[in-house]
Protein backbone atom coordinates (compact mmCIF):
# COMPACT_ATOMS: atom_id res chain seq x y z
CA UNK A 1 0.00 0.00 0.00
CA UNK A 2 1.22 3.51 -0.57
CA UNK A 3 1.43 5.62 1.98
CA UNK A 4 -0.86 8.90 0.53
CA UNK A 5 -3.10 5.60 0.62
CA UNK A 6 -2.78 4.42 4.21
CA UNK A 7 -2.83 8.06 5.65
CA UNK A 8 -6.32 8.38 4.28
CA UNK A 9 -7.00 5.09 5.97
CA UNK A 10 -6.03 6.54 9.12
CA UNK A 11 -8.23 9.14 8.62
CA UNK A 12 -10.79 6.94 8.22
CA UNK A 13 -9.73 5.10 11.15
CA UNK A 14 -10.33 7.92 12.99
CA UNK A 15 -13.51 9.28 11.85
CA UNK A 16 -14.67 5.90 12.95
CA UNK A 17 -13.00 5.88 16.58
CA UNK A 18 -14.76 9.26 16.87
CA UNK A 19 -18.25 8.01 15.28
CA UNK A 20 -18.19 4.72 17.54
CA UNK A 21 -17.00 7.24 20.34
CA UNK A 22 -20.09 9.14 20.20
CA UNK A 23 -22.54 6.18 19.50
CA UNK A 24 -21.55 4.15 22.48
CA UNK A 25 -21.93 7.43 24.87
CA UNK A 26 -25.15 8.04 23.47
CA UNK A 27 -26.35 4.25 23.82
CA UNK A 28 -25.11 4.31 27.32
CA UNK A 29 -26.49 7.45 28.24
CA UNK A 30 -29.60 7.00 26.44
CA UNK A 31 -29.27 10.90 25.32
CA UNK A 32 -31.09 12.49 23.04
CA UNK A 33 -27.25 13.48 21.42
CA UNK A 34 -23.80 12.79 22.02
CA UNK A 35 -21.00 14.59 20.06
CA UNK A 36 -17.11 15.38 19.82
CA UNK A 37 -15.68 18.50 19.22
CA UNK A 38 -11.61 19.22 18.74
CA UNK A 39 -9.92 22.23 19.11
CA UNK A 40 -8.78 23.91 16.25
CA UNK A 41 -5.08 24.16 16.89
CA UNK A 42 -5.12 27.17 15.15
CA UNK A 43 -7.67 29.41 15.82
CA UNK A 44 -8.86 27.56 19.41
CA UNK A 45 -12.36 27.35 18.11
CA UNK A 46 -14.46 23.99 18.83
CA UNK A 47 -15.35 22.15 15.83
CA UNK A 48 -17.90 19.05 15.77
CA UNK A 49 -16.09 16.40 14.52
CA UNK A 50 -18.54 13.76 15.29
CA UNK A 51 -22.43 13.67 16.62
CA UNK A 52 -24.95 10.83 17.15
CA UNK A 53 -29.04 11.48 17.59
CA UNK A 54 -30.26 15.07 17.52
CA UNK A 55 -27.86 16.97 14.53
CA UNK A 56 -26.04 13.91 13.05
CA UNK A 57 -27.05 15.53 9.95
CA UNK A 58 -25.90 18.50 9.51
CA UNK A 59 -23.50 19.59 12.83
CA UNK A 60 -19.99 17.84 11.73
CA UNK A 61 -17.92 20.99 10.53
CA UNK A 62 -19.49 23.13 12.50
CA UNK A 63 -17.35 25.85 14.48
CA UNK A 64 -18.00 27.30 18.29
CA UNK A 65 -15.74 30.81 19.13
CA UNK A 66 -13.00 29.37 21.54
CA UNK A 67 -13.95 29.53 25.71
CA UNK A 68 -17.55 29.69 25.41
CA UNK A 69 -20.41 27.60 26.45
CA UNK A 70 -19.79 24.32 29.25
CA UNK A 71 -17.88 22.89 26.06
CA UNK A 72 -15.49 25.87 26.31
CA UNK A 73 -15.08 25.61 29.86
CA UNK A 74 -14.59 21.86 29.51
CA UNK A 75 -12.00 22.53 26.75
CA UNK A 76 -9.88 25.53 28.72
CA UNK A 77 -9.81 23.59 32.56
CA UNK A 78 -9.76 19.98 31.43
CA UNK A 79 -12.32 18.92 33.82
CA UNK A 80 -15.67 17.36 33.42
CA UNK A 81 -18.86 18.39 34.48
CA UNK A 82 -22.58 18.41 34.18
CA UNK A 83 -25.18 21.43 34.03
CA UNK A 84 -28.61 20.63 34.50
CA UNK A 85 -31.75 22.95 33.68
CA UNK A 86 -29.66 24.64 30.97
CA UNK A 87 -32.88 25.66 29.69
CA UNK A 88 -33.49 27.97 32.57
CA UNK A 89 -30.69 30.33 30.89
CA UNK A 90 -31.91 31.80 28.08
CA UNK A 91 -28.30 32.63 26.75
CA UNK A 92 -27.73 29.05 27.01
CA UNK A 93 -30.96 28.32 24.84
CA UNK A 94 -30.61 30.70 22.04
CA UNK A 95 -26.73 29.99 21.26
CA UNK A 96 -27.98 26.15 21.38
CA UNK A 97 -30.69 26.76 19.33
CA UNK A 98 -29.11 29.10 16.85
CA UNK A 99 -26.16 26.43 16.44
CA UNK A 100 -27.38 23.33 16.72
CA UNK A 101 -31.19 23.41 16.27
CA UNK A 102 -31.97 21.83 19.19
CA UNK A 103 -32.17 22.98 22.79
CA UNK A 104 -31.08 20.57 25.73
CA UNK A 105 -32.08 20.22 29.22
CA UNK A 106 -29.01 18.85 30.80
CA UNK A 107 -25.21 19.23 28.98
CA UNK A 108 -22.42 16.28 30.69
CA UNK A 109 -18.98 16.87 28.37
CA UNK A 110 -15.62 15.47 29.71
CA UNK A 111 -12.34 16.67 28.21
CA UNK A 112 -10.40 14.75 25.54
CA UNK A 113 -6.42 14.87 26.37
CA UNK A 114 -3.66 13.21 25.01
CA UNK A 115 -0.64 13.83 25.22
CA UNK A 116 -0.75 16.25 28.01
CA UNK A 117 -3.15 18.51 26.58
CA UNK A 118 -6.88 19.04 25.82
CA UNK A 119 -7.79 18.41 22.17
CA UNK A 120 -11.07 18.27 22.50
CA UNK A 121 -14.23 17.84 24.04
CA UNK A 122 -16.89 14.61 24.53
CA UNK A 123 -20.33 15.87 25.39
CA UNK A 124 -23.71 14.09 25.72
CA UNK A 125 -27.01 15.78 25.56
CA UNK A 126 -30.20 15.00 27.60
CA UNK A 127 -28.72 11.42 29.05
CA UNK A 128 -31.86 9.87 30.69
CA UNK A 129 -30.79 7.27 32.47
CA UNK A 130 -30.46 8.85 36.36
CA UNK A 131 -30.49 5.46 38.19
CA UNK A 132 -26.43 5.30 38.05
CA UNK A 133 -26.35 8.93 39.70
CA UNK A 134 -24.32 12.11 38.83
CA UNK A 135 -20.90 11.15 40.20
CA UNK A 136 -20.98 7.42 38.24
CA UNK A 137 -22.37 9.32 34.77
CA UNK A 138 -19.46 11.77 35.26
CA UNK A 139 -16.72 8.76 35.77
CA UNK A 140 -18.13 6.66 32.72
CA UNK A 141 -18.15 9.98 30.14
CA UNK A 142 -14.59 10.80 31.70
CA UNK A 143 -13.26 7.12 30.89
CA UNK A 144 -14.79 7.04 27.24
CA UNK A 145 -12.90 10.08 26.46
CA UNK A 146 -10.13 8.84 27.42
CA UNK A 147 -10.69 5.58 25.40
CA UNK A 148 -10.83 8.02 22.39
CA UNK A 149 -7.92 9.89 23.43
CA UNK A 150 -5.65 6.96 23.24
CA UNK A 151 -7.37 5.73 19.78
CA UNK A 152 -6.41 9.43 18.88
CA UNK A 153 -2.75 9.42 20.17
CA UNK A 154 -1.84 5.78 18.37
CA UNK A 155 -3.35 7.20 15.00
CA UNK A 156 -1.50 10.67 15.47
CA UNK A 157 1.59 8.24 16.08
CA UNK A 158 1.00 6.53 13.23
CA UNK A 159 0.97 9.86 10.92
CA UNK A 160 3.90 10.81 12.32
CA UNK A 161 5.58 8.01 11.35
CA UNK A 162 4.09 7.57 8.01
CA UNK A 163 4.85 11.21 7.43
CA UNK A 164 8.36 10.42 8.27
CA UNK A 165 9.24 7.92 5.35
CA UNK A 166 7.98 9.52 2.06
CA UNK A 167 10.01 12.29 2.32
CA UNK A 168 13.16 10.03 1.38
CA UNK A 169 13.90 9.40 -2.19
CA UNK A 170 13.81 5.76 -3.81
CA UNK A 171 12.02 4.39 -0.34
CA UNK A 172 11.13 1.04 -2.57
CA UNK A 173 14.69 -0.16 -3.07
CA UNK A 174 15.40 -1.60 -0.07
CA UNK A 175 19.34 -1.53 -0.72
CA UNK A 176 18.76 2.67 -0.75
CA UNK A 177 16.64 2.28 2.44
CA UNK A 178 19.43 0.05 4.47
CA UNK A 179 22.08 2.89 3.47
CA UNK A 180 19.73 5.15 4.68
CA UNK A 181 19.20 3.43 7.96
CA UNK A 182 23.04 2.88 7.87
CA UNK A 183 23.79 6.47 7.11
CA UNK A 184 21.42 7.93 9.87
CA UNK A 185 22.99 5.65 12.96
CA UNK A 186 25.82 7.18 14.53
CA UNK A 187 28.66 3.91 14.62
CA UNK A 188 29.69 3.63 18.23
CA UNK A 189 26.71 5.72 20.02
CA UNK A 190 25.77 2.64 22.81
CA UNK A 191 23.35 0.48 22.68
CA UNK A 192 20.43 1.09 20.17
CA UNK A 193 16.60 1.32 20.82
CA UNK A 194 15.88 -2.30 21.88
CA UNK A 195 12.02 -2.01 19.73
CA UNK A 196 14.13 -0.73 16.71
CA UNK A 197 16.72 -3.71 16.42
CA UNK A 198 14.12 -6.39 17.12
CA UNK A 199 11.91 -5.13 14.31
CA UNK A 200 15.21 -4.97 11.97
CA UNK A 201 16.03 -8.38 12.99
CA UNK A 202 12.61 -9.18 11.41
CA UNK A 203 12.85 -7.09 8.63
CA UNK A 204 16.41 -9.16 7.85
CA UNK A 205 14.25 -12.57 8.34
CA UNK A 206 11.80 -11.21 5.72
CA UNK A 207 13.69 -9.93 3.48
CA UNK A 208 16.03 -12.73 2.90
CA UNK B 1 1.57 46.64 61.25
CA UNK B 2 4.64 44.95 61.04
CA UNK B 3 5.26 42.04 58.73
CA UNK B 4 4.43 38.28 60.35
CA UNK B 5 7.43 36.23 60.05
CA UNK B 6 5.77 33.71 57.27
CA UNK B 7 5.08 37.01 54.67
CA UNK B 8 8.99 38.00 55.00
CA UNK B 9 10.94 37.46 52.17
CA UNK B 10 12.90 34.70 51.61
CA UNK B 11 16.90 34.71 52.43
CA UNK B 12 18.97 34.14 49.48
CA UNK B 13 21.44 31.56 50.51
CA UNK B 14 24.84 32.34 49.61
CA UNK B 15 28.19 32.18 51.41
CA UNK B 16 28.98 34.67 54.29
CA UNK B 17 25.30 34.73 55.53
CA UNK B 18 24.11 32.58 58.29
CA UNK B 19 22.20 29.25 57.29
CA UNK B 20 19.12 28.42 58.81
CA UNK B 21 19.83 27.34 62.71
CA UNK B 22 18.53 29.24 65.75
CA UNK B 23 20.94 29.07 68.92
CA UNK B 24 18.03 28.83 71.15
CA UNK B 25 19.85 28.85 74.11
CA UNK B 26 20.80 32.00 73.93
CA UNK B 27 18.14 33.69 71.57
CA UNK B 28 14.34 32.83 72.11
CA UNK B 29 12.40 31.66 68.99
CA UNK B 30 10.14 34.74 68.03
CA UNK B 31 6.64 34.57 69.16
CA UNK B 32 3.59 33.40 67.35
CA UNK B 33 -0.23 32.24 67.93
CA UNK B 34 -0.87 28.58 68.72
CA UNK B 35 -3.28 26.30 69.94
CA UNK B 36 -2.42 22.62 70.69
CA UNK B 37 -5.71 22.17 68.33
CA UNK B 38 -7.11 19.83 71.64
CA UNK B 39 -10.45 21.46 71.97
CA UNK B 40 -11.13 21.18 68.40
CA UNK B 41 -14.89 20.61 67.11
CA UNK B 42 -16.56 22.45 64.06
CA UNK B 43 -18.25 24.40 66.67
CA UNK B 44 -14.54 25.75 67.69
CA UNK B 45 -13.98 26.02 63.95
CA UNK B 46 -16.45 28.26 62.98
CA UNK B 47 -19.70 28.20 65.51
CA UNK B 48 -20.98 30.61 67.48
CA UNK B 49 -18.60 32.17 69.94
CA UNK B 50 -21.12 34.67 71.63
CA UNK B 51 -20.23 37.48 68.90
CA UNK B 52 -22.43 34.79 66.44
CA UNK B 53 -21.35 32.63 64.14
CA UNK B 54 -17.69 33.20 61.75
CA UNK B 55 -18.46 34.84 58.53
CA UNK B 56 -15.44 34.66 56.63
CA UNK B 57 -14.67 38.70 57.54
CA UNK B 58 -11.35 40.01 57.25
CA UNK B 59 -9.71 36.72 55.12
CA UNK B 60 -8.74 37.32 51.40
CA UNK B 61 -9.68 34.66 48.59
CA UNK B 62 -8.10 34.60 45.21
CA UNK B 63 -10.66 32.77 42.54
CA UNK B 64 -8.20 31.94 39.69
CA UNK B 65 -10.99 31.18 37.10
CA UNK B 66 -12.56 32.27 34.04
CA UNK B 67 -13.17 35.64 35.80
CA UNK B 68 -16.38 36.46 38.16
CA UNK B 69 -19.46 37.98 37.37
CA UNK B 70 -19.03 41.06 40.21
CA UNK B 71 -22.69 42.32 39.19
CA UNK B 72 -24.26 38.79 40.26
CA UNK B 73 -26.47 38.54 43.28
CA UNK B 74 -24.76 35.31 44.34
CA UNK B 75 -21.78 37.18 44.27
CA UNK B 76 -22.10 40.28 46.21
CA UNK B 77 -19.35 42.15 45.97
CA UNK B 78 -16.06 41.71 44.39
CA UNK B 79 -12.46 43.38 45.37
CA UNK B 80 -10.57 43.49 42.43
CA UNK B 81 -10.75 41.72 38.81
CA UNK B 82 -8.06 41.22 36.84
CA UNK B 83 -6.53 39.20 33.95
CA UNK B 84 -3.27 37.85 33.33
CA UNK B 85 -2.63 39.43 29.55
CA UNK B 86 -0.46 38.31 27.32
CA UNK B 87 2.12 41.62 27.08
CA UNK B 88 4.21 40.52 23.76
CA UNK B 89 5.19 37.43 24.85
CA UNK B 90 5.52 38.37 29.02
CA UNK B 91 2.57 37.53 30.81
CA UNK B 92 1.23 40.30 33.01
CA UNK B 93 -1.26 40.29 35.69
CA UNK B 94 -3.68 43.63 34.98
CA UNK B 95 -6.64 44.95 36.13
CA UNK B 96 -9.87 44.24 33.91
CA UNK B 97 -13.75 44.83 34.13
CA UNK B 98 -15.65 42.35 36.84
CA UNK B 99 -16.72 40.12 34.10
CA UNK B 100 -17.18 36.37 33.26
CA UNK B 101 -17.62 35.32 29.60
CA UNK B 102 -18.06 31.79 30.62
CA UNK B 103 -19.81 31.65 33.81
CA UNK B 104 -17.65 28.99 35.75
CA UNK B 105 -15.62 31.70 38.00
CA UNK B 106 -18.68 33.32 39.05
CA UNK B 107 -20.25 29.66 39.93
CA UNK B 108 -17.06 29.18 42.23
CA UNK B 109 -17.19 32.51 43.81
CA UNK B 110 -21.21 32.74 44.40
CA UNK B 111 -20.37 29.56 46.44
CA UNK B 112 -17.75 30.99 48.48
CA UNK B 113 -19.82 33.69 49.58
CA UNK B 114 -22.57 31.34 50.28
CA UNK B 115 -20.25 29.84 52.69
CA UNK B 116 -18.64 33.16 54.21
CA UNK B 117 -20.98 35.59 53.54
CA UNK B 118 -18.27 38.44 54.63
CA UNK B 119 -15.23 36.90 52.68
CA UNK B 120 -13.22 39.57 50.62
CA UNK B 121 -13.42 38.24 46.72
CA UNK B 122 -10.81 38.60 43.91
CA UNK B 123 -10.57 37.14 40.71
CA UNK B 124 -8.03 36.55 38.39
CA UNK B 125 -8.82 35.37 34.68
CA UNK B 126 -6.60 32.75 33.97
CA UNK B 127 -8.55 30.91 31.58
CA UNK B 128 -8.88 33.38 29.14
CA UNK B 129 -8.57 31.96 25.51
CA UNK B 130 -10.56 28.86 25.59
CA UNK B 131 -7.47 26.88 24.44
CA UNK B 132 -5.85 24.19 26.58
CA UNK B 133 -2.16 24.63 27.28
CA UNK B 134 -3.06 27.80 29.37
CA UNK B 135 -0.67 26.43 32.29
CA UNK B 136 1.72 29.23 31.84
CA UNK B 137 -1.51 32.01 32.51
CA UNK B 138 -2.55 29.89 35.84
CA UNK B 139 1.49 29.71 36.69
CA UNK B 140 1.31 33.80 36.04
CA UNK B 141 -2.24 34.18 37.99
CA UNK B 142 -0.69 32.00 41.19
CA UNK B 143 2.26 33.50 41.31
CA UNK B 144 0.64 37.12 41.17
CA UNK B 145 -1.60 36.01 44.44
CA UNK B 146 0.57 34.28 46.42
CA UNK B 147 2.75 37.35 46.00
CA UNK B 148 0.12 39.52 47.14
CA UNK B 149 -0.42 37.53 50.50
CA UNK B 150 -3.78 35.89 49.74
CA UNK B 151 -5.18 33.63 52.58
CA UNK B 152 -6.84 31.22 50.54
CA UNK B 153 -6.62 30.66 46.93
CA UNK B 154 -9.19 28.42 45.12
CA UNK B 155 -8.53 26.82 42.24
CA UNK B 156 -11.09 24.59 40.37
CA UNK B 157 -8.52 24.06 37.48
CA UNK B 158 -5.51 21.72 37.12
CA UNK B 159 -2.76 21.42 34.46
CA UNK B 160 -1.49 18.11 32.47
CA UNK B 161 1.63 19.86 31.16
CA UNK B 162 4.78 18.34 32.61
CA UNK B 163 6.62 21.03 31.58
CA UNK B 164 4.98 23.84 34.25
CA UNK B 165 5.72 20.85 37.13
CA UNK B 166 9.06 21.80 38.81
CA UNK B 167 7.83 25.74 39.05
CA UNK B 168 4.35 24.77 40.10
CA UNK B 169 5.28 22.74 42.94
CA UNK B 170 8.72 25.30 44.01
CA UNK B 171 4.93 27.85 43.74
CA UNK B 172 3.10 25.59 45.75
CA UNK B 173 5.54 25.20 48.41
CA UNK B 174 6.22 28.90 49.01
CA UNK B 175 2.28 29.41 49.24
CA UNK B 176 2.40 27.02 52.25
CA UNK B 177 5.02 29.03 53.59
CA UNK B 178 3.37 32.26 53.51
CA UNK B 179 0.65 30.82 54.86
CA UNK B 180 -1.42 31.38 51.34
CA UNK B 181 -3.39 28.14 51.33
CA UNK B 182 -3.92 26.42 47.57
CA UNK B 183 -7.62 24.67 47.68
CA UNK B 184 -7.90 22.73 44.23
CA UNK B 185 -10.19 20.49 42.97
CA UNK B 186 -9.30 17.44 42.54
CA UNK B 187 -8.74 16.05 37.98
CA UNK B 188 -12.22 14.05 37.94
CA UNK B 189 -10.01 12.59 34.55
CA UNK B 190 -8.05 9.27 34.95
CA UNK B 191 -4.83 11.74 33.83
CA UNK B 192 -1.88 12.66 35.59
CA UNK B 193 -2.05 16.67 37.06
CA UNK B 194 -1.30 19.52 39.36
CA UNK B 195 -1.09 21.12 41.60
CA UNK B 196 -4.16 19.33 43.26
CA UNK B 197 -1.91 16.23 43.50
CA UNK B 198 0.57 18.38 45.79
CA UNK B 199 0.46 17.68 49.80
CA UNK B 200 0.96 21.61 49.89
CA UNK B 201 -2.53 22.42 48.90
CA UNK B 202 -5.68 20.99 49.96
CA UNK B 203 -7.39 18.60 47.29
CA UNK B 204 -11.31 18.07 46.72
CA UNK B 205 -13.37 15.86 45.17
CA UNK B 206 -17.07 14.96 45.19
CA UNK B 207 -19.98 13.91 47.36
CA UNK B 208 -23.18 13.59 46.10
CA UNK B 209 -25.41 14.82 49.25
CA UNK B 210 -26.76 18.42 49.27
CA UNK B 211 -26.06 19.98 52.49
CA UNK B 212 -23.21 21.89 51.65
CA UNK B 213 -21.31 21.54 55.03
CA UNK B 214 -21.29 18.13 55.12
CA UNK B 215 -17.76 17.12 54.31
CA UNK B 216 -15.47 14.33 54.86
CA UNK B 217 -12.08 13.50 54.82
CA UNK B 218 -10.08 10.51 53.11
CA UNK B 219 -7.82 8.64 54.40
CA UNK B 220 -6.84 7.92 51.14
CA UNK B 221 -5.55 11.03 49.07
CA UNK B 222 -4.33 12.65 46.82
CA UNK B 223 -8.15 13.57 47.17
CA UNK B 224 -8.02 14.74 50.75
CA UNK B 225 -11.75 15.63 50.85
CA UNK B 226 -14.84 14.71 49.85
CA UNK B 227 -17.37 18.57 49.69
CA UNK B 228 -20.92 19.21 48.48
CA UNK B 229 -20.30 18.53 44.74
CA UNK B 230 -23.53 17.00 42.45
CA UNK B 231 -26.55 19.31 41.60
CA UNK B 232 -25.56 22.35 43.32
CA UNK B 233 -27.27 25.37 42.16
CA UNK B 234 -24.63 28.04 41.14
CA UNK B 235 -24.36 31.25 39.40
CA UNK B 236 -23.94 31.56 35.96
CA UNK B 237 -23.50 34.07 32.98
CA UNK B 238 -25.88 36.69 32.48
CA UNK B 239 -27.14 36.51 36.06
CA UNK B 240 -28.83 33.67 35.84
CA UNK B 241 -28.38 30.13 38.10
CA UNK B 242 -27.68 26.62 36.55
CA UNK B 243 -27.38 23.49 38.35
CA UNK B 244 -24.27 21.89 38.36
CA UNK B 245 -22.14 18.82 38.97
CA UNK B 246 -18.52 18.58 39.25
CA UNK B 247 -15.35 18.57 41.68
CA UNK B 248 -15.12 22.02 40.48
CA UNK B 249 -18.04 23.30 42.71
CA UNK B 250 -16.85 21.15 45.34
CA UNK B 251 -13.13 23.05 46.10
CA UNK B 252 -15.04 26.48 46.68
CA UNK B 253 -16.98 24.25 49.66
CA UNK B 254 -14.09 24.16 51.00
CA UNK B 255 -12.74 27.23 50.45
CA UNK B 256 -15.75 28.77 52.24
CA UNK B 257 -15.53 26.44 55.35
CA UNK B 258 -11.44 26.99 55.53
CA UNK B 259 -12.47 30.79 55.16
CA UNK B 260 -14.38 31.00 58.01
CA UNK B 261 -12.02 29.34 60.10
CA UNK B 262 -9.40 31.36 59.43
CA UNK B 263 -12.02 34.55 60.33
CA UNK B 264 -12.34 32.96 63.88
CA UNK B 265 -8.35 31.53 64.22
CA UNK B 266 -6.34 33.98 62.25
CA UNK B 267 -2.80 32.51 63.67
CA UNK B 268 -3.53 29.51 61.60
CA UNK B 269 -0.62 27.56 59.37
CA UNK B 270 -1.83 25.70 56.32
CA UNK B 271 -0.80 22.79 58.18
CA UNK B 272 -2.87 23.79 61.56
CA UNK B 273 -6.25 24.64 59.02
CA UNK B 274 -5.61 21.09 57.30
CA UNK B 275 -5.79 19.41 60.69
CA UNK B 276 -8.80 21.71 61.91
CA UNK B 277 -10.48 20.70 58.51
CA UNK B 278 -10.16 17.12 59.55
CA UNK B 279 -10.83 17.04 63.12
CA UNK B 280 -14.13 18.59 61.79
CA UNK B 281 -14.97 16.17 59.04
CA UNK B 282 -18.23 15.00 58.95
CA UNK B 283 -16.72 11.13 59.36
CA UNK B 284 -14.53 11.98 62.29
CA UNK B 285 -15.64 11.34 65.75
CA UNK B 286 -14.16 11.97 68.92
CA UNK B 287 -14.29 9.15 71.00
CA UNK B 288 -12.15 8.65 74.17
CA UNK B 289 -10.39 11.35 73.69
CA UNK B 290 -8.52 10.90 70.28
CA UNK B 291 -9.99 11.20 66.64
CA UNK B 292 -10.98 8.56 64.85
CA UNK B 293 -12.15 8.35 60.97
CA UNK B 294 -15.42 6.51 61.14
CA UNK B 295 -16.11 3.96 58.24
Amino acid sequence: MSVPERRSDSEITERRLLQSTVEVARHVFASAAASVFLVDQETGELVFEAVSGEGEKHLVGTRFPSGTGIAGWVAASGQPMIADEVTAVPQFAHDAAESTGYVPHSIMAAPVIREESCIGVLEVLDRSSDWRGELADVDLLAMLAAQAAYGLELLLRLRRSEAALPAAAGGDDVHLLLQRISDRVPRGAGAADPTALKLLAVAEELLH
Amino acid sequence: MTQPPWRRERREQFPGVPAWSLATSRLAPEEFGVSRLEEVTREWAWGDDGTGPADGAGVRVCVLDTGVDASHPRVGHLDRSLVVADDGGDLTVVDCDPADPVGHGTACAGVIRSIAPAVSLTSVRVLTDGRSGSGAALLAGLRWAVEEGFDLVNLSLSTTRSQFLPELHELADRAYFRRCLLVAAAHNMPVVSFPWTFSSVISVASHDEPDPMTYYYNPAPPAEFYARGVRVRVAWRGGREIRSTGNSFAAPHITGMCALALSRHRWMTPFQLKSVLYLAASNVVVSKGDAHVRA
